[in-house]
């Protein structure tokens, strides 16, 4: 596999979101605006691409019995990181997607990214396709969000393009499921074309 | 490098290493972010008592009443112009009937007894509905849903549907009740500390 496709697979062919239905939990829960959907893609691309390094730095020193237990406690480390530097740094950030953070860790895709992938491939690699599938992941957050966004409260990164509240389901959670339902399937009908 | 052999003896002494990795790493960006987070904390709230309250001087210290109605403190910030005059009382007060459980806000009360402004601290209430509190008892185009410059002794500081003064948030009639819950339980505590003290 070439090095652009390793990074570049994470965006269409295997998106998390629109191809693997991956990590829907946070995708459906955090997607009430674009932004933030971006930040919280961006904080899991964080944490995909650090864990990613560790994970295939450490691979042969871990036995094959324990992989699972060592790969979440990495995992969990990064993600108690961020919420913590998040919480310092960013509070404002920190306010809007605080509960949603510690779900990170249980996100299926960084497991997922650590096992298939990290755990039998070089650093570099893992980095990259951690950083490809993260940024891919948070494409499709962004996009899930904005649509959101732009039909639920009349905005797009918080900025009004018009009068009054626009279609309030699609701020909640069931709007969620109607937009990712159609967003699949227009990347499928792409997909065939 | 060959991998290692899944023996006891490496499972365990893999698991110690990476546990005491991970909790070391923990415990030092902790203490780095210990500071920041404290700091940015106590700013949040000193902006809240800011914006609730009309221009002040100084702050004086802050003190715990119990509500007579709840089981938690309301926490007080008396500020005073530069003369020593009480300008204002903001207080951190709180509602448990929110949509989504516990709701903090933080209102400012001038000496006259009306309601200054607020600020929402924290909330867990729907996106797009319950939200809206932050600005909807506000807005000084709606007169008929502000609380700011009400005195809740002469206004009567519920939702009209419960026959008060006050229009609810379009679809969030829970979400105003608490709102305006916590409003209320600010202004009673208030009046019953002064009250107490006249005694």
């Amino acid at each position: 596999m070439s090095k652009l496709s390793i990074f570049s697979k994470g965006f269409f062919k295997e998106n998390a979101v629109f191809t693997l239905l991956l990590g829907l939990c946070p995708t459906l829960g955090t997607t009430t605006s674009a932004i933030n959907g971006l930040a919280m893609g961006l904080a899991t691309t964080f944490v995909l691409v650090m864990s990613n390094i560790v994970v295939s730095l450490v691979k042969n020193l871990i036995p094959d019995k324990v992989r699972i237990p060592s790969f979440i406690v990495i995992i969990a480390t990064f993600v108690t990181l961020v919420e913590l530097l998040m919480q310092a740094f960013v509070p404002d950030l920190f306010e809007v997607l605080g509960l949603f953070i510690p779900l990170i860790v249980v996100n299926c895709i960084i497991l997922g990214r650590a096992e298939a992938f990290a755990s039998k491939n070089t650093v570099g690699d893992s980095a990259l396709d951690g950083l490809g599938m993260g940024l891919g992941f948070a494409m499709a957050l962004t996009i899930l969000g904005g649509v959101r966004e732009i039909l639920g409260s009349g905005s797009l990164f918080g900025i009004h393009y018009m009068q009054g509240d626009g279609m309030l389901v699609f701020v909640l959670s069931p709007g969620a499921f109607l937009v990712l339902g159609y967003l699949i399937a227009f990347i499928n009908r792409l997909k065939k074309a | 490098m060959a991998k290692k052999e899944s023996s006891f003896i490496n499972m365990a002494l893999t698991l110690f290493i990476v546990a005491l990795v991970a909790s070391t790493a923990l415990g030092y960006v902790y203490e780095l972010t210990k500071e920041p987070i404290r700091l940015a904390k106590e700013k949040k709230v000193k902006d809240a008592i800011k914006s609730v309250l009309p221009q002040f001087d100084s702050l004086g210290t802050k003190y715990l009443v119990l509500p007579s109605d709840e089981k938690d403190s309301l926490i007080f910030y008396p500020a005073y112009s530069a003369s020593g005059q009480l300008i204002g009382t903001a207080i951190q007060t709180y509602s448990n009937k929110g949509f989504s459980g516990y709701i903090g806000i933080m209102v400012g009360i001038t000496p006259d007894g009306k309601v200054s402004n607020y600020s929402v601290l924290e909330h867990k209430e729907t996106p797009g509905l319950g939200t809206k509190m932050k600005d909807w008892f506000k807005n000084p185009e709606k007169p008929k849903s502000s609380v700011l410059g009400r005195n809740p002794s002469n206004d009567n500081l519920t939702v009209s549907k419960d026959g008060g003064d006050i229009d609810a948030i379009t679809a969030a009639t829970i979400s105003s009740r608490a709102f305006l819950d916590a409003i209320n339980r600010a202004y009673n505590t208030l009046q019953d500390k002064e009250g107490g003290k006249n005694e």
